[in-house]
């Protein structure tokens, strides 16, 4: 798989039945591997085009009416909504969604790290609504070393996820009650998922004071 | 500052973990008491860690199916059924109906064999033996079929991403159908031995109420918040792997205590019998395994997918570059959160109380700690 990308056994073009439009293909078609690739259907095709589409609906645009500029995009893929949204209006989003939109359930706060982009990391808040048994992902975009507030102040479920945030990337959480390690000990120096972390890294001195042994490996 | 006495009892802080039976594993609570009550608590957790997420995105699509199995390692097929899922809807492909209704049996009979070991080990620690005996043998015959299914008991790896790997076995429909004649009446009779016995519910009665306002401020979820009225439950709200095509019921109580959260997960093993029985009566013919390519490279994006695991809602964030491998893999782990809410649950109770609201609390610590 060094060579470019090839729909080798590409996902099946499956119509996606009653989900989002999809847009028509914007990339030329890429050459289908040879041999390895199911021959059930007509030739060369490409993989579905599946980009995301504009979110549709009240509900986006009361949040693009309110917050302006701040929302930087209301988008669905594969059905699901996501608002991109600017870190300082976080938390007034999060507030409107629980307290005006019934996402009164937080279901999980996440990170993924791009060291490439100049704001590497995007944190992903998804909500959920009891009342409107819909889920939706608000996310922002922080540069390393940047603190982002606190949802604790919204969602008591915040805060060991952001614990556990701060533990993987190192990302602080301003306002938070208990900001530490959750899962690693709390001398541990570096943040295991960011990109630049080996799989095989640890912490040594740390293994070598506590456990005795010159790895853990 | 008060005036110490001899008779002022100042705060007392004891450890209980990581290696105390009750806790179901290696949690570590410290615990800050006036007496015998329970000022506040903090966990200790980690001790299980062993980097999932990370071991995700240096793995490609398939070889990091197994690893889900081990996080919460009494319920390994709902953790697979959630990844293959994931993977699944950012590929854009659905699992044959053939594959569908196999998933939902045996994911239904790991629920069982979850909810039979939480019912034994919570017993035990409130002091009733016998449940555990009981519990532990009709679980060995539920694993049986896993393993005249799929090789292993427990971390099963039953399921791939588009469907199945494996045909049924030759009297697969026979040896489920046996197993539903022979466990329901074993439900009535861990029930003869519990529901009414005086001590159990004197130790479980109005012990670790958390209200369902409460369970949705903290995103608990599974049994712990539909035992606090709230009926919801992910197989009927937003039905997966054609969970719509079954008729059951969403057991809720009233009281949000511990014993209504005992009761809910007795009612959910009669139903998942219920369900059970229905996708083996009608297990359509055809393929198993959907169009998916021995490489699996999903287009770029992103998707959240969870699942109603024993436990609660499980779910799986799934990044991909488009690459054989995950970009990132986020694990939405019930036990983590729900446990969060530990420390509301025991402020004001007993010592005692706090072994017994681990245990309702239904965790394990694997997939705690990832």
């Amino acid at each position: 798989m060094a060579d470019e990308p090839k729909p080798e056994g590409a996902p099946a073009p499956a119509d996606a039945g009653g989900q989002a439009p999809q847009p028509p293909a914007a990339k030329p078609a890429a050459k289908p591997a040879a041999g390895a690739a199911p021959a059930g259907h007509a030739p060369p095709k490409p993989p579905p085009p599946m980009a995301s589409t504009p979110w549709e609906s009240d509900l986006a645009k009361e949040i693009r009416e309110r917050f302006g500029d701040a929302v930087l995009e209301c988008s669905s893929y594969l059905g699901q909504n996501f608002l991109v949204a600017r870190p300082e209006a976080l938390i007034p989003i999060l507030e409107f969604l629980k307290l005006e939109a019934d996402y009164d359930y937080l279901v999980d706060l996440t990170a993924v790290d791009y060291p490439k982009k100049p704001e590497r990391f995007e944190v992903t808040y998804i909500l959920y609504s009891f009342a409107r048994n819909d889920r939706v992902r608000v996310k922002t975009t922080l540069a390393d070393g940047v603190q982002a507030a606190t949802a604790t102040t919204v969602y008591a479920a915040a805060n060991w996820l952001e614990r556990e945030v701060f533990d993987m990337f190192g990302i602080q959480f301003d306002g938070h009650p208990d900001m530490r390690r959750i899962l690693l000990p709390e001398e541990w120096e570096g943040y295991p998922l960011r990109k630049e972390y080996s799989i095989v890294q640890q912490d040594d001195r740390w293994v070598k004071e506590n456990l005795g042994i010159e790895s853990g490996q | 500052m008060p005036e110490t006495t001899f008779l002022d009892a100042n705060e007392l802080v004891i450890n209980m973990g990581p290696q105390h039976p009750s806790t179901h594993g290696v949690l570590r609570v410290i615990l800050k008491l006036d007496g015998e009550k329970v000022l506040g608590t903090e966990c200790v957790i980690g001790y299980l860690h062993r980097g999932v997420e990370k071991i995700g995105e240096n793995r490609t699509y398939q070889m990091f199916a197994p690893y889900v199995d081990r996080m919460d390692y009494v319920a390994a097929v709902s953790n697979g059924l959630g990844y293959c899922l994931a993977v699944e809807k950012l590929l854009n492909v659905e699992a044959p109906p053939r594959a569908q209704a196999v998933r939902v049996i045996l994911t239904e009979l790991n629920r069982i064999t979850s909810h039979l070991l939480w019912l034994g080990t919570h017993a035990l620690d409130i002091g009733a033996i016998t449940p555990v005996f009981y519990c532990f043998r009709e679980r060995e015959e539920a694993l049986k079929i896993f393993e005249n299914y799929c090789g292993a008991r427990l971390t099963t790896h039953a399921f791939r991403i588009g469907g199945l790997q494996y045909e049924l076995y030759d009297g697969f429909e026979q040896e489920v159908r046996a197993f539903c004649d022979m466990f329901l009446p074993k439900v009535d009779e861990y029930e003869e031995l519990l529901t009414h016995n005086r001590i159990w519910v004197q130790r479980l009665k109005g012990v670790g109420i958390l209200t369902g306002e409460e369970c949705k401020e903290y995103g608990v979820t599974g049994p712990v918040l539909r035992a606090a009225g709230v009926k919801w439950d992910l197989r009927k709200a937003q039905p997966y792997s054609g969970y719509e095509q079954y008729e059951f019921d969403i057991p809720t109580g009233q009281n949000a205590d511990t014993y209504d959260r005992y009761l809910v997960r007795m009612q959910e093993m009669r139903q998942s019998i219920r369900i059970i029985r229905q996708a083996v009566e009608k297990i359509p013919t055809g393929p198993i395994m959907g169009k998916v390519g021995k490489v699996v490279k999903p287009p770029t994006g992103e998707a959240y997918v969870s699942i109603e695991a024993p436990k609660g809602e499980l779910g799986y964030f799934v990044v991909s570059d488009n690459s054989t491998q995950p970009y990132r893999v986020r694990v939405r782990p019930p036990s983590f959160i729900n446990l969060q809410a530990l420390d509301r649950m025991v402020r004001g109770a007993l010592v005692a109380d706090v072994v017994a609201i681990i245990g309702t609390l239904d965790i394990v610590l694997g997939e705690v700690d990832r």
